[in-house]
């Protein structure tokens, strides 16, 4: 049962829309949920989170990095091509609630995961402040569709061209500090950028939930590639998250384990280069 | 007077196999499957068919072979074995249908396995026939998980006439068959085979649907008559001691599921990777050093594949003793001629990595069995001042696995034991009505063939449940 491609779209250099037909997975989809997918019968599975979804469209939305072979060759693809496997919706939806006002930080490639939380926040009746940031201007995503479900925007870039110049944690730093409660902030986003926001909400004592981006194979339970120390305890992300509470997660753990296959990420990609563009290797 | 002496099979040379992925036991020719069909005694009261769980006629077929006409040989194995591809390779007959061969009283049963493997190989080549099945009852029952139990029980239903769903989470069906137990035993093509004949009798199989996120099983009760849970035992313990979230350590499920479903043994042809193997391909872990720990099937399965993607020292570190080893003695044997290394009555304390955090060494201390208690087992206890180390790059810990909970965690009513196992009667009725269930999912981590008597068992159940009995 391949899965068609309805749309692609570059959003900005190297980071891209797909929207697929899954109707099934378009049914239950919630926001937090993910999906695992492999390209074609020599494949990986790799997981991306659900970005959006429309039910009665049955299409499910993702964003992803062209950062390595797999990305690279579905970012390759286009409207009405198909993917052979597309598996979900996986791993426990976000809590949502009415909690008073919360935060919502989203980081590079982790604004289109936040966005579908973001507006499900809204619909609860939070007051939704949200803080996106990029390393710069062009790789900024999702303003406008941010803006529409926020009650405040803020704009982080690295190097300054738009918005704050610095960090998504500045303004983390100085929402908290102002006269507002603040019940709930989530951040998703690289994990450098999600350990930086649970040391600076650590010491308000504001329950902090963040996405973890751990190596999955299966994205079911049955093995534990994507295992993480969280207070402790070893969980898997794919079943017991990918959603925990920041100040419990051994985030140097995550970044250890991410680092495991960056030989064999680099010959992938070299190689598939090779095989598209021709080179003499 | 029938031969004593049983035919062999031939076999791949332990030095040949050690580099490749290709079958170890190669079959029996027509004239070997013939020959060891002739030592069948043809027993009136035939107590090989007592150790089948899933009741293949044994001497009816083994008699057809004996007469040279395989496809009737395999029309009858697969009126009660829609699997048999799978059960000739892989199930334990020592302990099964062989242990009761009159034969093996004085000299070597017969090699029912061996046989069944031959007639089910025969007519794969040749193209399979379906067995005539009832007409169609008009009612719908779904297959959560397309492992052994799972697959039998589809199978046997839609003979009896039921419309059957089987519901597949991975990309590809088979369970255990395909992402578990290696090429070199079990050959994926034949299990593709095997899936597609239980397809050729009227199965759906939906690859791709993990039940519990996708559909609940009360979801899937509102659109069928009754739901199957072969869901298996596919969540992996692990050993609870420091370092095992280090680079290098694996669960073996996760070592064998990129190994033999994902084909990271062919890597960079195929994307998923094992890691530390550079962009060469070929002997992906050259001169790298092993330890899977555990002692079983699974253990035995993860360090033959590690010894062919060439690591140069393969150790197998098991708490109890030889006598102890729950793997099957085939394997076991198969293991040491591959050059695998057992250091037994050792257990691992601690893993221990280096500055950028990847798997060093297992500190380990030494272990002396007591006298068996009442259950017939006894606790290992470690012996003081014997505590070392064993240098290794790679731990797969093959320690045992138990029911996965997504199904049990979302499914209204279906009462589960501290183990995590669904409770069933012998028939694999359980607590939900209209629900059954079997397999490892029931039993805890189990064999093969066990699953598929189980899955047969319930079959016939819901068979009886559907009508109204």
């Amino acid at each position: 049962m391949p899965f068609k491609i309805l749309k692609k779209e570059e959003l900005v250099p190297d980071i891209h829309i797909m929207d697929i037909s899954a109707p099934r997975i378009a049914r239950k989809a919630q926001p937090g949920q993910f999906v695992m997918l492999r390209i074609n019968e020599t494949g990986e599975r790799i997981p991306l989170t659900i970005a959006d979804f429309d039910r009665e469209k049955g299409s499910i939305t993702i964003i992803f990095m062209a950062v390595g072979k797999t990305t690279m060759q579905l970012a390759s693809l286009k409207a009405g091509d198909e993917l052979l496997d597309f598996i979900g919706p996986l791993g426990i939806p976000s809590e949502i609630e009415n909690y008073g006002t919360v935060i919502l930080v989203g980081g590079g490639v982790g604004v289109a995961p936040v966005f579908p939380q973001a507006r499900a926040f809204k619909e609860a009746g939070n007051r939704v402040i949200s803080i996106i940031g990029a390393r710069s201007a062009n790789l900024l995503l999702w303003e406008d569709k941010m803006r529409e479900v926020s009650d405040e925007l803020y704009i982080t870039t690295d190097d300054g061209t738009k918005g704050h110049h610095g960090f998504v944690t500045d303004i983390v730093k100085q929402v908290l500090q102002g006269n507002e409660k603040v019940a709930r902030i989530i951040a998703i986003g690289p994990p450098v950028m999600m350990r930086a926001v649970a040391g600076v909400t650590a010491p308000f004592k504001v329950k902090t939930i963040v996405s973890l981006n751990s190596i999955m194979v299966d994205g079911t339970g049955m093995c534990g590639a994507c295992r993480v120390l969280v207070g402790n305890e070893t969980k898997f992300a794919c079943v017991d998250g990918p959603e925990f509470d920041a100040h419990l997660v051994d985030f140097t753990l995550l970044m250890n384990r991410l680092a495991m296959y960056q030989p064999e990420e680099k010959a992938a990609v070299s190689k598939y280069k090779c095989d598209r563009e021709g080179c003499r290797c | 007077m029938p031969v004593l002496e049983r035919e062999d099979m031939p076999r791949q040379e332990p030095e040949a196999r050690r580099s490749n992925f290709d079958e170890v036991a190669l079959g029996y020719s027509e004239e070997q499957a013939v020959s060891e069909a002739k030592r069948c005694l043809q027993c009136k009261k035939p107590k090989c068919v007592e150790g089948c769980p899933v009741e293949v006629t044994i001497p009816e077929f083994i008699k057809l072979v004996a007469e040279g006409d395989f496809n009737a040989a395999s029309r009858q194995i697969k009126t009660m074995n829609a699997l048999p591809a799978v059960c000739g390779r892989v199930c334990p007959q020592e302990t099964q249908c062989e242990e009761k061969c009159i034969l093996g009283k004085k000299g070597s049963p017969v090699a029912i396995g061996r046989l069944e493997r031959f007639v089910s190989d025969y007519e794969r080549g040749k193209g399979v026939d379906t067995p005539p099945a009832a007409l169609p009852s008009g009612k719908k029952v779904a297959v959560v998980g397309s492992g052994p139990a799972g697959l039998t029980a589809a199978a046997d239903l839609a003979r009896m006439g039921h419309y059957v769903t089987v519901f597949e989470a991975l990309h590809e069906a088979g369970g255990v068959l395909i992402y578990g137990i290696p090429q070199f035993r079990l050959p994926k093509e034949i299990v593709k085979a095997e899936v597609e004949y239980v397809k050729k009798l009227g199965v759906t199989v939906l690859v791709d649907s993990v039940i519990g996120r996708i559909e609940t099983v009360d979801e899937l009760l509102s659109e069928y008559d009754a739901v199957f849970l072969g869901t298996g035992a596919g969540l992996p313990s692990f050993l609870n001691i420091d370092g095992e979230n280090l680079n290098g350590v694996y669960s073996a499920n996760e070592f064998l599921t990129r190994v033999n479903l994902m084909k990271a043994y062919k890597f960079p042809e195929y994307d998923t990777p094992v890691p530390k193997t550079g962009a060469s391909g070929g002997k992906l872990w050259k001169g790298k050093k092993v330890a899977v720990v555990g002692g079983g099937n699974v253990a035995m399965d993860a360090a033959r594949c590690a010894v062919r993607l060439g690591a140069s020292e393969v150790t197998i570190v098991y708490r109890r003793g030889e006598e102890e080893l729950p793997a099957r003695a085939e394997e076991i044997e198969n293991a040491k001629e591959e050059g695998v290394g057992f250091r037994l009555l050792t257990n691992p304390v601690r893993i221990v990595g280096d500055d950028r955090n990847w798997v060093t060494n297992i500190e380990c201390v030494n272990m002396y069995l007591c006298e068996p208690d009442e259950s017939g087992r006894c606790r290992p206890k470690p012996l003081e001042g014997t505590e070392h180390k064993i240098e290794v790059d790679f731990v797969i810990i093959a320690v045992g696995t138990s029911p996965n909970p997504l199904v049990p965690r979302t499914t209204s009513g279906l009462e589960v034991s501290k183990w995590g196992t669904v409770v069933a009667d012998d028939n694999g009725a359980t607590t939900k009505k209209g629900v059954y269930a079997g397999g490892d999912a029931v039993t805890g981590a189990a064999t093969v063939i066990s699953a598929m008597g189980a899955g047969k068992k319930a079959a016939r159940a819901i068979d009886g449940y559907l009508k109204g009995n």
